[in-house]
């Protein structure tokens, strides 16, 4: 049987090397959990959610980081409302330290 | 009592979403008065209430970002929040976190990450807490020379000032920070970034814990000042850290959105407490929580050498964290309910005497 001599692979060779190294240092993250988000459960916007999870979770964390920062302004200003019927000034404060 | 329970869609677990409501409200008041985002009391409640550990930590980082938010706002408001400084040191930290995080996955593959870290952060809250009390054992003493001396000193002073030296290094450029007072070298805050975030990445924290008394007793930023200021940038790193969750699918948006219908009562009232507590007072029992959390992180230690007492000390250690929730964030509550009550009183002899 002819075998290929390794100075016949040129510059390959090395690349070779370099590929099935990728390649086995690739197969733990084949044994990652994937885990999926049971959409049956729900009805509304939360099935419209959990389906976006499983579809793509680039658009998941689209979402999420558009919303996040959304529901903070909205939910900060409101108490922002609430706070400012207890009759305080809001709008400054004296600093000391001791 | 059914009503009372919530399925969320993606950990896929039903959870008493009054116990989301109250943790959100402490962590708020805890996070906007001292400036932290308070992933460490945050995780372990959630993980109480059923998250699996990986979903607890994103969930958390998540709600973070939305809470900093709010205190920031309400902050900026007060004139606490110096955007100059904060901006500039959001790009050190985030440098620093990717570094951290990097020597990490390197000693994940040494084995033995768990207690570096925990060994890592042992040693950083004895320094803070060292740092602190005696920066008010020093504080106390200067007022009693300036008493005994009949002087008064000024009200931004401090105990320890190891700002003044390090402001000092004049390599430039030199910027000056009109909120907060300090003109120093631009590398000095991005140094200081480099290395809290390398420390929050290696630790794997939001960084608040170590970048408040950071900006206070290297940078020379008044408390106030430092607490709003944080807060900005511990809002940029936890959208970072929640995109970061997010795309690994750790993420629940509805208990977010729970938490942070707490979290937005719970800011207002630790940010406006700030307003009726003396800078000083803030630093105190900022240590007190540094204290508690380190007894925290002891027991999990001693849990991890004695597998035999390892049950009893994990309880402890949460009983001790939720313990430390719960009495700092009715403290601050007190504090701003008679601080509301005394300026109303004062509003109101005022317009009295108009």
């Amino acid at each position: 049987m002819h075998l290929p001599r390794v100075s016949s692979f040129g510059w390959k060779g090395p690349l070779l090397l370099l590929l099935s190294g990728r390649l086995l240092s690739a197969a733990e993250s084949a044994q990652m959990i994937v885990i999926v988000a049971d959409s049956r459960k729900f009805h509304g916007l939360r099935a419209w959610w959990a389906n976006l999870y499983n579809d793509s979770h680039f658009y998941f964390t689209l979402v999420t980081i558009i919303f996040i920062p959304l529901a903070g302004v909205i939910l900060g200003s409101l108490a922002d409302l609430a706070m400012s019927r207890l009759g305080i000034n809001l709008r400054s404060r004296s600093l000391r330290e001791g | 009592m059914d009503w009372l329970y919530v399925l969320l869609p993606i950990v896929g677990i039903k959870v008493f979403w009054p116990g989301l409501v109250i943790l959100g409200l402490g962590v708020g008041i805890i996070g906007g008065f001292f400036g932290m985002g308070g992933a460490w009391m945050v995780t372990p409640g959630l993980n109480i209430l059923g998250f699996p550990m990986a979903f607890a930590i994103g969930t958390d980082i998540a709600h973070m970002s939305g809470k900093s938010l709010i205190s920031t706002m309400r902050h900026a408001k007060f004139g606490n929040v110096d955007y100059k400084l904060g901006s500039i040191m959001v790009l050190g930290t985030v440098c620093g976190i990717e570094c951290g995080s990097r020597v990490v996955m390197w000693l994940e593959r040494l084995g033995s990450v768990a207690l570096y870290v925990r060994y890592g952060y042992m040693v950083l809250l004895t320094v803070i807490a060292w740092v602190v009390f005696t920066d008010v054992r020093q504080k106390q003493k200067k007022e009693n020379e300036a008493r005994a001396a009949g002087r008064t000193l000024d009200a931004l002073s401090t105990g320890i000032e190891w700002h003044k030296k390090l402001q000092r290094i004049n390599i430039p450029p030199v910027i000056y920070f009109p909120k907060s007072g300090v003109r120093c070298s631009m590398w000095l805050p991005v140094g200081i970034a480099i290395f809290t975030g390398l420390l929050a990445g290696f630790l794997g924290i939001g960084g608040g814990l170590i970048c408040m008394p950071a900006l206070i007793y290297l940078v020379g930023c008044p408390t106030h000042v430092a607490v709003g200021t944080d807060l900005f940038g511990v809002m940029i790193s936890g959208l970072y850290g929640a995109a970061t969750y997010s795309y690994k699918g750790r993420v629940d948006l509805v208990a977010v959105i729970i938490m942070l219908l707490g979290a937005a009562v719970g800011a207002q009232i630790g940010t406006v407490a700030t307003k009726y507590v003396k800078g000083y007072a803030i630093r105190v029992y900022f240590g007190l929580a540094v204290v508690g959390c380190g007894i925290s992180v002891l027991l999990k230690l001693i849990g991890a050498a004695y597998p035999s007492v390892k049950p009893v000390t994990d309880v402890s250690a949460t009983v001790l964290i939720l313990g430390l929730v719960s009495s700092l964030s009715l403290f601050i509550l007190l504090n701003f309910l008679k601080g509301v009550a005394e300026e109303r009183r004062a509003r109101k002899e005022d317009l009295a005497h108009v």
